[in-house]
């Protein structure tokens, strides 16, 4: 939606190596099923605990937002604080809303001189940024997603399509129809075709108020699909990650791919 | 003589004419709640099928747009809250057009509100034989929501009653059939 700012690249890079560690990237909906012409607000951060702003927030500018009929609507009052970035959206069309933070960067570790050094940034600025005379130079391109959905009335599916490009998920469930006690499926792609034997991971919200995490560890089946029957209704974040060596930058030599949603269940 | 005894056959002839449309009436009770803060329930009536799709909905009551907060005397678009019947709204609600004709109803207060039915009328016209379940849900502003349902065949065999009671947000429900 916006042009891309090398430096909130670089944020976002860096939010991605964390949340590669340990924290948690999340968009979090005021609301995600409504009538129509109704407004949501919706924060963004990162953080161990769901679904908490006590670490940092998520830019907002690689923020990509489908409406229902595909167009790309702006979000208004946006602003990023200590914690947490949040904007307002408002669902004036009837149907689903896809909101997506879509981050690609590259990382690198060389050595100069005898000393390790690491960079993050874009693939324009490789050969400008590392020396010509670095030593054991391995990049690695990271791409990733962070969603979450909203719909105003009848549910649709024309902001559900994907783009063929990264780690996505294609909800075989609406991801605004889901209930406690009854199953949803979501099929994972990589690059548009099915992920299979990825391993998800499924964390149930409130978090910090319970000694465990509760996390449901799923692996997709052949055709990249998982099932999950809801335990109970709340907010569940949804993680899958993997690395390989489909790299489209040249001197590239691996591919970390990942993706995360929120989604609101219901109870029946 | 003669005369009344016509008479009488075609009163007959009528009132057995009017026994032939099949009949369902439906009691809703909303209780009366003594709480800090009352609004009156958003409550949707309807006939839903084994698969829990909707065969007809009988009545939606909900605070019709334009209408007046209670507590603020503010305008307030009241359907922006039926998502909050979330059953309701998931079945039928969502995919329908606001007000629908003959359903939508403003909220009622406590008390019982009985709504008849003959198969001439639309709601029940295209109702064909088969396994339903009334269902009734309400839900209040800061307060709770509650779902009933009571199995039933269309149509119905003989005269028949059937009744269920909420817990919170819904008093006695009732249904009478008649063949």
């Amino acid at each position: 939606m916006k042009a891309l700012r090398p430096l909130a690249v670089l944020a976002l890079g860096l939010f991605a190596a964390a949340a590669a560690h340990a924290h948690k990237s999340w968009l979090l909906p005021s609301a995600t099923v409504l009538t129509q012409d109704q407004w949501i607000t919706v924060d963004a951060a990162v953080s161990n605990d769901l679904f908490y702003f006590n670490h940092v927030p998520l830019r907002l500018d690689n923020l990509e937002i489908t409406a229902p009929d595909g167009s790309a609507p702006a979000p208004e009052n946006p602003f990023t604080g200590k914690f947490r970035s949040s904007f307002d959206l408002h669902l004036d069309k009837p149907g689903t809303y896809k909101l997506a933070l879509v981050n690609s960067g590259l990382f690198a570790s060389y050595e100069l001189n005898g000393e390790k050094k690491r960079w993050r940034g874009k693939a324009e600025d490789l050969a400008k940024d590392i020396p010509a005379d670095a030593k054991n130079v391995e990049i690695t391109q990271s791409a990733g997603r962070v969603e979450t959905f909203a719909t105003a009335g009848a549910p649709n599916d024309t902001a559900l399509k994907l783009t063929g490009k990264g780690l996505e998920l294609l909800p075989l469930t609406h991801p605004n129809d889901l209930f406690a006690g009854e199953a949803a499926k979501f099929r994972f792609l990589l690059d548009g075709r099915p992920a299979a034997d990825l391993a998800v991971e499924i964390v149930p919200g409130g978090s910090r108020w319970r000694n465990a995490q509760n996390e449901i560890a799923l692996k997709t089946d052949k055709n990249g699909e998982i099932s999950v029957t809801w335990p109970a209704a709340g907010m569940y974040w949804l993680e899958a990650a993997l690395q390989d060596k489909n790299v489209t930058v040249p001197r590239a030599t691996s591919r970390r791919a990942s993706y995360v949603a929120t989604f609101e269940v219901l109870a029946p | 003589m003669q005369l009344r005894q016509k008479l009488f056959a075609a009163l007959a002839a009528l009132v057995a004419g009017g026994a032939n449309a099949a009949g369902l009436n439906v009691g809703v009770e909303i209780p009366k709640l003594d709480v800090a803060e009352y609004h009156r329930p958003y409550v949707a009536v309807w006939v839903e099928r084994p698969d829990n799709s909707v065969a007809t909905n009988l009545a939606v009551w909900y605070q019709q747009k334009g209408g007046k907060d209670a507590a603020t005397g503010k305008q307030e678009h009241g359907s922006k809250w039926l998502a909050d019947l979330r059953q309701w709204w998931r079945r039928s609600g969502r995919s329908a057009s606001l007000p629908i004709d003959g359903v939508s109803g403003a909220t009622r207060p406590a008390g019982v509100h009985t709504l008849n039915f003959d198969d001439k009328q639309p709601q029940l016209a295209a109702l064909k034989p088969g396994k339903y379940a009334l269902v009734v849900e309400a839900a209040r502003e800061v307060g709770g929501r509650e779902l009933v349902r009571i199995p039933f065949d269309w149509p119905p065999a003989q005269a028949q009653h059937a009744d269920t009671k909420g817990e919170t947000e819904i008093g006695k429900v009732s249904i009478d059939l008649a063949p």
